[in-house]
């Protein structure tokens, strides 16, 4: 009993990650309808700036984050502006084609730098802490790095949710979303507000990336997995809504732990099954905001 | 409508007549290459006529059904397995098991649209995606086909398909050969047929199609569930010719989808001549720039992006902008002045259709 809630415990904190993954993915989504297949390739992208870092100036990784954050927001920039605004229009096809094309280019280029040896950022000692805690009556061990990633995770979405509709870059974006010409036409800069969408967007990854590194070992593959996951916990979320989406990586993250209970072999395929239970009965995701 | 007497409409050019009669010489200059082609050679032509059948049905889903799916490796290591599976544990023949594998993943290809049919645009490609996962995961899972580690196609059956190795990889390379021509045949002929025409009416705009009377969703499903079956098909002759699987071989995505998207918009995506010229730039830049590994991957990819961006329609695009050209006669010319013989009264009734933008 105890190994079950034990499990479930670990599947929610483990869904604050996911959840992370998924912000960037799902507000570039709400912006822009564009859908980036490298995205699980920037967020490899960031947590080995996130080891280079560490290893050049000897920081703590989350300290790296002072340097990484801002260059993924960079990078995030130049890459709308110089790229994907580019891929923008009618067609599906450009975007779609053209992150494809980025996704095996950005893969390929960390092997060349980096090697496909797996890497881990060492958070000094954070990754193996725990508290106890008593649940019913037995002793639970909750690690402090998961437990500090759903922290994390619910204020990161709650900064989100204000900068959407608290701010008048969240009007921006909104205003963009809701008609690109109009706002065009009311003095907003479409290109420049894309540009700051997808800043932000892959800073939130950076945040993900770090917590990814600390917790597990990374290599350049990895990622078109994370991209399924940041999908998966999208779509069980609703489209639209970043707060279901943070619902959806919970329940993601909670099948994924459960089913590897049973056999370490279902974990990811039972995170999979989730998803296509969730698309069968609720096509919108569980708390959908837009059509798809 | 009326026309004038001197219209004539016809679908076929000189052309692309020479082009058909250049193309069944060369046809029967390749089956005959067991003959005259060295063992390697041999092996690298197969694996061409399979990347061909690869490239026209991902183009058949993406550019006329607009079925984005970067999960067709789900169908490629299902049809892998089956063949593996059917052999060894159903003791059929090879060949039967590769054409059992394809109606059994017209089967399966049925449940997974009607759930993937459900996410639109680029979400439908990362669910295809997650459905090629799923598969890799549950054939990682069965043991009796070497879970996570694979198995080799036991010796025995390899025997049984010729009784020497030159005769086995004749037969392989004409199995190849074969798939190809009734793929890029039986793709050819669907685009011309009425469903063609449904099919292209809906690529150039879905609101007019559903107007028109056209069941979009089935007509889809129709695309989805032949391309599966042909792709496990061709899977099964690639597995055939390699012999050995594993799930990460059988489900990879950069080999068979990556690669495939790319010969796809290098050549020419909606075009049936693109996969053709996209498949021969594809493997002469392999055979010369292979040694280079994650470079030539980084080339292809830098290509296949800078050609959606300043040619949406690849090389054959810019090719049939500049001459005009059509090989595959799928479009309706209209000419003034055509013979007269041509001008029954029916004429001016047959639908016009202009090539795609």
């Amino acid at each position: 009993m105890i190994e079950w809630l034990n499990a479930l415990v670990q599947g929610v904190l483990l869904g604050g990650l996911y959840a992370l993954f998924a912000a960037g993915l799902s507000l570039i989504f709400g912006v822009m309808r564009l859908v980036n297949i490298a995205h699980g390739d920037l967020i490899v992208l960031a947590a080995y700036l996130g080891l280079s870092t560490t290893m050049l100036l000897g920081l703590h990784p989350f300290l790296a984050l002072a340097i990484v954050m801002p260059a993924m927001a960079l990078i995030g920039y130049a890459l709308q502006r110089g790229l994907l605004n580019l891929t923008l229009g009618p067609d599906i096809l450009p975007p779609l084609l053209v992150t494809f094309g980025l996704s095996v280019i950005l893969q390929n280029a960390l092997l060349e730098v980096y090697s496909a040896d797996p890497q881990k950022l060492a958070g000094g000692g954070i990754e193996t802490a725990s508290i106890s805690v008593t649940l019913m009556g037995e002793g639970l061990a909750i690690g402090v790095l998961p437990l500090l990633t759903f922290g994390i995770a619910v204020a990161v979405i709650a900064a989100l949710q204000w900068i959407f509709y608290g701010t008048g870059l969240g009007r921006g974006f909104r205003a963009v979303s809701d008609n690109q010409d109009i706002a065009q036409l009311m003095g907003l800069n479409k290109a420049h507000v894309f540009g700051l969408a997808m800043a932000l967007a892959l800073a939130v990854t950076a945040v993900a990336s770090i917590l990814l590194g600390v917790r597990t070992s990374f290599d350049p593959a990895i990622g078109g997995g994370r991209l399924i996951f940041a999908f998966e916990a999208v779509i069980i979320g609703g489209l639209g809504n970043l707060w279901g989406t943070l619902a959806g990586g919970v329940i993601l993250g909670v099948a994924q732990t459960l089913g590897g209970k049973i056999d370490p072999g279902w974990q990811v395929l039972a995170g999979h099954l989730a998803f296509l239970i969730v698309l069968a009965v609720r096509p919108g995701g569980l708390f959908p905001r837009v059509a798809p | 409508m009326t026309a004038p007497a001197a219209i004539h409409v016809s679908r076929t050019t000189p052309a692309a007549r020479a082009a058909a009669l250049l193309a069944l010489l060369a046809l029967a200059l390749l089956a005959a290459a067991p003959w005259w082609a060295g063992r390697a050679d041999l092996r690298l032509m197969g694996e061409i006529y399979l990347y061909l059948a690869l490239a026209y049905l991902w183009n058949l889903m993406a550019g006329y059904a607009g079925l984005v799916s970067v999960g067709q490796q789900a169908f490629v290591g299902f049809g892998g397995y089956m063949l593996f599976a059917l052999t060894i544990f159903g003791g059929l023949h090879p060949v039967l098991a590769i054409a059992l594998a394809g109606l059994l993943a017209a089967v399966v290809s049925v449940p997974i649209a009607a759930l993937i049919f459900r996410l639109k645009g680029a979400y439908f490609a990362i669910g295809t995606w997650v459905v090629a996962d799923v598969f890799r995961l549950v054939f990682a899972q069965i043991s009796a086909l070497g879970g996570g580690s694979g198995s080799s196609l036991p010796v025995g059956i390899v025997r049984g398909l010729a009784a020497s190795r030159s005769g086995r990889e004749a037969l392989s390379y004409w199995l190849a050969l074969g798939a190809a021509v009734i793929v890029v045949g039986a793709v050819y002929l669907f685009l011309r047929s009425r469903r063609g025409l449904a099919l292209t009416a809906i690529r150039d705009s879905e609101k007019a199609a559903a107007g028109l009377g056209i069941d979009i969703w089935r007509t889809k499903l129709e695309v989805y569930v032949v391309a599966s079956a042909f792709t496990a098909i061709i899977g099964g002759l690639i597995f055939l010719q390699k012999l050995r699987i594993s799930p990460d071989a059988a489900f990879s995505v950069n080999d068979w989808t990556a690669f495939v998207i790319f010969i796809v918009v290098i050549g020419g995506i909606g075009t049936l001549e693109g996969p053709i010229i996209g498949t021969l730039i594809f493997f002469a830049l392999r055979e010369t720039l292979a040694d280079f590994g994650t470079i030539y991957l980084m080339v292809l990819g830098a290509v296949a992006i800078v050609v959606m961006l300043f040619a949406p329609k690849g090389v054959w695009g810019l090719i049939r902008e500049r001459f005009d050209l059509e090989l595959f006669p799928l479009s309706y010319r209209v000419r003034w002045g055509g013979p007269a013989a041509d001008q029954g009264p029916g004429a001016s009734a047959r639908p016009v259709k202009e090539p795609g933008p």
